[in-house]
């Protein structure tokens, strides 16, 4: 971007009274994204956010800048044909477990092998909010919810897995309530060219309070989850004392200094390693600490871009069409 | 030589053998020597069906005149065959008396069995009341290409221009342009070329070495209005007309589509003009592919998706997001048969009702309907036209018989005819502290303007959800809610003041009025004009634009005795005129996947006529 416009997250703030429940973990993602706007080097009137439905899809409401609230499921859809249409935007879908895995899920994978220049950002708190309490593709085995009353049956989806079966070229996961953290990985997604995916542990204070407690709660996190870090070895723990080692192609948790391990046994992270994005998806808690973070960034051709060049190159070489000459051009003839 | 004033050929083969090719020949060789036409493909649904078997028969029919032609004609004159499966496949459909020319050689045991014939019909007297010409039309092939370095099977390839050598013989047609189009479609490959031109030419001498000359045929140049014209396609020219409205907009034509037949052929289309600017996006279903429309509409395209019948009815809740946000967008229906998947490649005219009611809540929006190939230009220009004047999802009508039919075109000149279009694009810097209202409305009009991404100050928010007046922010406000129903209706109503007058073909008044929509067109008009000639009092009001129904269209029903409403569907058009009009008319519900025959609709007429 040639001109630089400093903005303060003020200025992304929109005149809407905001209106998620109170203790909602929606409030620290939009301060997030709001603070992190004022990072990107765009300009205010070449953001557009779009939504589904949902609770989260209120988002586009709450941020003063272009916005679509859109029909469930259909975001990344509607988000394409903007990037398309005006690649010079920045355009970012904000949805929900259910908009982007149920009801949008084949539009999500089919953004996400794209590589459409659009950046997702998916509140999870493995629940349908807005309808007040039925499970997702998120919800986990056994949970009780409204529509599972003897608990859930489905196999749940691992976003992470989902999105790198579709060769995102951008995976991270954040928490909700990691405001800086997220803020930096808002700004990481907005740079990235291509689809971003950015997994929020969400918490629903009133349909599935604490669902990501056990690991992303404010005690329990620096000990349960691992923020990973393109070219750094994996520690994790309040004494930053724990790593992950790879026991033939399995993950295991060691603790340095024990057992000779130092840390330059530990894995090193790199986030254009697919079997390692795919190791960090897998992780779960209990058994490992879940994985924070980039998982996959690698560069690839954006669709837009492809499609920008396509039609500069055929225009050089035929020259820009107009329709007089298409109508007069091929077989034609003369009655009278 | 005896002149005739116009002949229907069909063209009839195993999907394989490239009738749909020699079907173009001579119907661009028609228009070329000055005969106006009309066309229709007529293949399976199946790429390639079992080999020789009657579900694999792929016909190309032409009607070619000396005077003005409007339909691809009800029923052949002549039929090429070129094995059992073919004849016995359009037998039925050929005229009494006709000619039918087949393949001799095809009509083998093996052949015959696969077609189902217990005996070789040449041989029995089934096509007694036909004058059959038998000819060995492998043979004279592999013989003609005898000395070129080719196997027999690519030999045997050769026989469709064989067979349209002879035709051409036939109806003293020129072979001109066909060796031009095999020279440069062949041009790589010299044995090729060399091939196709030696047995073309052999199907022509053998004509003149066989038949004596009264048996040969001319249709003399139709006379047609002056001018330059092309061969236009329906789905080509739906392309095109959307290509026209966006240069007469000033804007980039955006396209988000999934392939369904009969309308893929548009975007492929399109996919083909990348230095007009134009995008084409192949979505991965119909909801993405009118969604992705969506997304470039707000961001300042001219957008459109196209598709047929069940994929309007998967898109139908995205249309209803397009009616509420109030942006422009292109709709392109290319009917089939239905319901569900129904009859894929055949035609049908069931979608009206879909299209004006086919969404939740009072959801209004243009309608808007082809009449014939080369109107698709035109119609799908309006429907841009109307859809960026008006801010409102616009749908536009075609069906499987016109957007794969042909016909020529005289090529219109654009700066006249299609003059340019004043989008709502707001075009001032808003003055300091000055807020944007993204629904306040044109008093005349009821149009809200259109503010795009990428425009300072004009920041805003458009969603699903009910929406004030004027500020188009979320409100569920009891009134307001009426109010905004009331507007976004009364905003389409009146597009009214900005379509043309209904136009009527014949006497103002009268005993008989024919209605028609749509695709209809060549055979209701063809159908009255016969009979105007003869003095009857019948006149046609074909419409064209279906909500708003121009101002003048309950005067005009009005003014005849009866009405009478033919349809290829159960009444759906006479179904808005009596709710509309509270008039009673006479339907005619014809749902055989197969468009209206001119000699139906003088029927039709006759009998109305008589029992008035």
């Amino acid at each position: 971007m040639s001109e630089t416009t400093t903005y303060t997250k003020k200025d992304f703030v929109s005149d809407q009274e905001v209106r998620w429940c109170p203790g909602c973990g929606d409030y620290s993602i939009l301060s997030a994204v709001q603070t992190a706007m004022t990072q990107i080097g765009k300009k205010r009137e070449d953001i557009c956010f779009v939504s589904g439905i949902g609770c989260s899809s209120r988002f586009p409401y709450y941020m003063n800048t272009f916005g679509m609230h859109t029909i469930h499921g259909r975001a990344a859809a509607i988000a394409s044909g903007l990037k398309i249409q005006n690649p010079n935007l920045s355009v970012w879908v904000a949805t929900g477990d259910g908009d982007a895995m149920a009801i949008g899920g084949n539009h999500l994978i089919h953004a996400l092998r794209r590589n459409v220049d659009i950046n997702i950002i998916m509140f999870n708190n493995e629940i349908y909010g807005l309808t007040k309490g039925q499970y997702s593709p998120t919800t986990k085995r056994g949970v009780i919810t409204k529509t599972t009353p003897y608990g859930v049956v489905d196999h749940p989806f691992v976003p992470a897995s989902l999105a790198l079966g579709c060769d995102a070229t951008f995976f991270a996961r954040a928490i909700d309530t990691d405001v800086k953290h997220l803020t930096s990985l808002v700004v990481e997604a907005a740079n990235h060219k291509g689809t971003t995916f950015i997994e929020i542990f969400q918490n629903c204070v009133i349909f599935s309070d604490g669902i990501h407690e056990a690991y992303a709660g404010k005690a329990t996190r620096d000990d349960n989850t691992i923020k990973v870090e393109h070219g750094k070895p994996m520690i994790f723990g309040k004494e930053r004392n724990k790593g992950i080692i790879l026991r033939g192609t399995r993950p295991e948790v060691v603790t340095i200094g024990e057992n000779g391990i130092t840390e330059k046994d530990l894995l090193v992270h790199d986030k254009t390693d697919d079997n390692m994005a795919y190791m960090l998806s897998r992780m779960k808690f209990p058994e490992l600490p879940v994985a924070l973070g980039i998982f996959r960034q690698v560069s690839a051709p954006s669709y837009e871009m492809d499609v920008e060049a396509q039609i500069a190159q055929v225009t050089s070489k035929k020259g820009a069409g107009n329709m007089k000459s298409l109508l007069h051009s091929g077989q034609t003839w003369n009655v009278g | 030589m005896k002149e005739l004033e116009n002949v229907v050929i069909r063209f009839s083969g195993d999907s394989g053998d490239g009738m749909q090719l020699t079907g173009t020949q001579f119907s661009t060789t028609s228009a070329l020597m000055g005969n106006d036409m009309s066309t229709f493909p007529d293949y399976p649904s199946e790429i390639r069906a079992p080999q020789g078997t009657v579900a694999g028969v792929s016909g190309f029919q032409v009607c070619f005149g000396a005077t003005e032609v409007n339909t691809p004609g009800d029923e052949p004159d002549v039929l090429v065959a070129m094995n059992p499966a073919a004849l016995k496949a359009n037998l039925a459909d050929v005229k009494r008396g006709g000619t039918i020319i087949v393949n001799n050689d095809a009509f083998s045991p093996a052949n015959l069995k696969k077609a189902g014939y217990e005996s070789n019909p040449l041989d029995t007297n089934e096509l007694d009341n036909y004058k059959v010409i038998r000819i060995d039309i492998s043979n004279l092939t592999t013989e003609a290409l005898k000395n070129l370095d080719l196997d027999l099977k690519a030999k045997g390839r050769c026989k469709n221009f064989c067979a349209l050598g002879f035709t051409y013989y036939l109806f003293d047609r020129d072979m001109d342009s066909t060796i031009k189009w095999i020279e440069s479609k062949f041009g790589k490959t010299p044995v090729l070329k060399e091939a196709n031109i030696l047995a073309l030419k052999a199907g022509y001498n053998y004509g003149g070495n066989t038949l004596i000359t009264t048996n040969r045929y001319q249709v003399p140049k139709a006379k047609i209005e002056k001018g330059k014209y092309r061969q236009m396609q329906g789905n080509a020219a739906t392309a095109w007309g959307l290509m026209q409205a966006a240069e007469a907009a000033g804007l980039k034509l955006f396209l988000g589509s999934y392939p369904i037949t009969p309308a893929t052929e548009i975007l492929q289309e399109l996919a083909k003009f990348k230095e007009f600017g134009v995008k084409t996006f192949q979505a991965e279903d119909e909801i993405a592919g009118i969604c992705s429309a969506i997304g470039a509409s707000f961001g300042g395209a001219l957008a459109a998706t196209t598709t047929s019948g069940p994929g309007l009815a998967l898109k139908t809740e995205a249309i209803g997001l397009g009616v509420i946000y109030e942006i422009p967008l292109v709709i392109v229906n290319v009917q089939r048969g239905g319901p569900s998947t129904g009859l894929p490649t055949k035609t049908e005219q069931a979608d009206l009702l879909q299209s004006f009611y086919g969404r939740n809540g009072e959801c209004p929006t243009v309608v808007v309907a082809a009449s014939r190939p080369s109107d698709c230009f035109e119609m799908a220009y309006e429907a841009a036209r109307l859809a960026l004047e008006h801010m409102t999802p616009v749908i536009l009508l075609t069906d499987g018989y016109i957007a794969q039919g042909a016909e020529p075109w005289k090529i219109p000149d654009i700066e006249k005819e299609f003059r340019p279009i004043k989008t709502r694009m707001v075009d001032r810097k808003l003055a300091p502290g000055e807020q944007f209202l993204s629904y306040q409305r044109d008093p005349k009009t009821l149009v809200r303007p259109w503010a795009i991404p990428g425009m300072a100050g004009y920041e805003h928010r458009i969603g699903g959800l009910e929406k004030s007046e004027n500020f188009g922010n979320v409100s569920h406000d009891a009134k307001n809610h009426q109010r905004m129903v009331e507007l976004r209706a009364e905003k389409i109503a009146r597009v009214v003041d900005n379509i043309p007058d209904q136009e009527v073909f014949g006497d103002k008044s009268g005993d008989l009025l024919v209605v028609s929509w749509g695709g209809t067109y060549g055979a209701t008009y063809s159908a009255v004009r016969e009979l105007r000639k003869e003095g009857k009092r019948v006149s046609l009001m074909h419409m064209k634009y279906l909500n708003p129904m121009p101002k003048n269209v309950g005067k005009i029903l009005k003014s005849y005795k009866k009405i009478l409403v033919p349809e290829l569907n159960m009444g759906q058009l006479q179904h808005l005129l009596r709710e509309k009009f509270l008039i009673e008319t006479i339907g005619y519900h014809k749902v055989q996947g197969q468009p209206l025959k001119i000699t139906e609709v003088v029927g039709l007429i006759n009998r109305e006529l008589e029992s008035l």
